[in-house]
């Protein structure tokens, strides 16, 4: 099982059953191939359609349903398609139980940079500071570092995604929480020491004395 | 009763240097046949407010990659290469702004409304040079209205009225630009007998509309 692999099978069990659900493009969306069978959720895609499905099958996609990456799905039953006032009106005005996104960097704070490095990539923040700032629970799911360079970081040196302090960080390493009082360490991932996460964490962490492994679905 | 433009009876309406609202989510939902006429055309320093500006080769990419832009407003640009290179090299002006927020400073441009009070931008960059109000003892964004020139929206289909009824993912920008334009062009798949659309399916009433697009050969 690869580090992107483990991260989304935990993630996958923080989504229960008649939630509203946007995963970001990328390791995010690997998430809803992991769901148990017994989960039923509505994915948002944000540029618009709640009840987001899989692929549709070669030669039967339709121009006009896609996700927010640009590839072409399906809708489930019961699926509704909306304009982006109400797409980002779901999202800042607490209707969105939960988002899942990738990271650059997470502070002691619990905030969460990923939209931009200066200098080197521009892309724009898109919806990102709007689920930050608006969806009931924020998951950062992130490989744990960048080619050896830490990612949860003492203060973010990168732009912030939104002044709010995320509900959880997913790595392939542990399960961490922002909490008031700082970073705690919750669950190790497979085969990982509390060593191993100090030495490929820049910030400093809470460490209780049970660490339960990560269980994945 | 409206009459239908051809496409490049539509694009010589559009001076040089107007605001363009167009509509689309990377390409879904752009109006792709009055944008190819616009590029036909070569008539720009336009102003460009959109989501995003799709790839190369598609959509509001085909414009950015003509030179026919001078300043862009949008969410994304991360998809686009030569959108980048351009900003890099000074070639377009870029305001980002978060998908939400841009919805609704159009929303607001429409709709007769001064601003909007968002959390979303808070502690990020967006905020710089922006006023924060604190109302009931939450801190929000100021943000302000956006309104076009022209309106460049695609619909699912129209009627002779100029009512249109748009399709799943398709909708994202555009029922929301068609109230915020001084003059607002439609292009829709197909164009159908008054009564056709069902009252309840229609998402902008025809009074929005000063001209379509006649149907695609």
């Amino acid at each position: 099982m690869d580090a992107k692999e483990i991260i989304a099978r935990r993630v996958a069990r923080e989504v229960k059953t008649d939630m509203l659900v946007n995963l970001g493009i990328g390791l995010p969306s690997l998430v809803a191939n992991f769901l148990p069978a017994d989960v039923d959720v509505f994915f948002q895609a944000e540029n618009g359609v709640i009840g987001l499905g899989s692929r549709p099958p070669e030669g039967m996609e339709d121009p006009d349903l896609t996700d927010a990456g640009g590839s072409f799905v399906t809708a489930v039953p019961g699926a509704a398609s909306i304009d982006s006032a109400m797409s980002f009106g779901l999202i800042r005005g607490g209707h969105l139980d939960m988002t899942v996104l990738g990271g650059l960097q997470v502070d002691e704070r619990g905030f969460l940079a990923n939209w931009m490095v200066p200098g080197k990539m521009v892309p724009g923040m898109g919806g990102a500071m709007d689920l930050v700032a608006g969806a009931k629970r924020v998951i950062v799911a992130m490989v744990h570092s960048a080619k050896g360079k830490p990612k949860i970081v003492p203060e973010c040196t990168l732009p912030l995604t939104a002044a709010r302090r995320v509900s959880l960080i997913v790595t392939e390493l542990a399960v961490i929480e922002p909490t008031e009082a700082g970073l705690v360490l919750r669950e190790l991932g497979p085969g990982a020491s509390v060593e191993d996460v100090r030495a490929a964490t820049s910030a400093s962490l809470i460490i209780p004395e049970q660490i339960p492994a990560m269980e994945l679905v | 009763m409206k009459t239908a433009k051809k496409a490049d009876e539509a694009a010589a309406l559009i001076p040089e240097g107007s605001v363009l609202l167009i509509g689309g989510f990377m390409g879904v939902g752009s109006p792709h046949r009055l944008i190819d006429a616009l590029v036909a055309r070569g008539v720009g320093g336009f102003t460009v407010v959109a989501n995003d500006t799709a790839m190369p080769g598609c959509g509001i990419g085909k414009l950015v990659t003509a030179g026919l832009v001078t300043k862009l407003i949008a969410s994304h640009i991360g998809l686009n290469p030569e959108t980048q290179a351009k900003l890099i090299a000074g070639e377009i002006e870029v305001e980002l702004v978060p998908q939400g927020t841009l919805v609704e400073r159009i929303r607001a441009g429409g709709v007769g409304l001064g601003g909007v009070l968002t959390a979303t931008g808070l502690g990020t960059p967006v905020e710089d040079g922006k006023q924060v109000m604190e109302i009931d003892g939450k801190r929000f964004l100021l943000e302000k209205p956006i309104r076009g020139d022209f309106a460049l929206i695609a619909a699912k289909s129209a009627d002779y009225k100029g009512n249109l009824e748009y399709s799943l993912t398709a909708h994202n920008f555009n029922p929301i630009m068609a109230m915020a334009a001084d003059t607002v062009i439609a292009e829709p798949h197909s164009i159908l007998p008054v009564g056709a659309i069902p009252p309840d399916a229609v998402k902008t009433p025809g009074v929005l509309v000063d001209h379509l697009l006649e149907r695609e050969h």
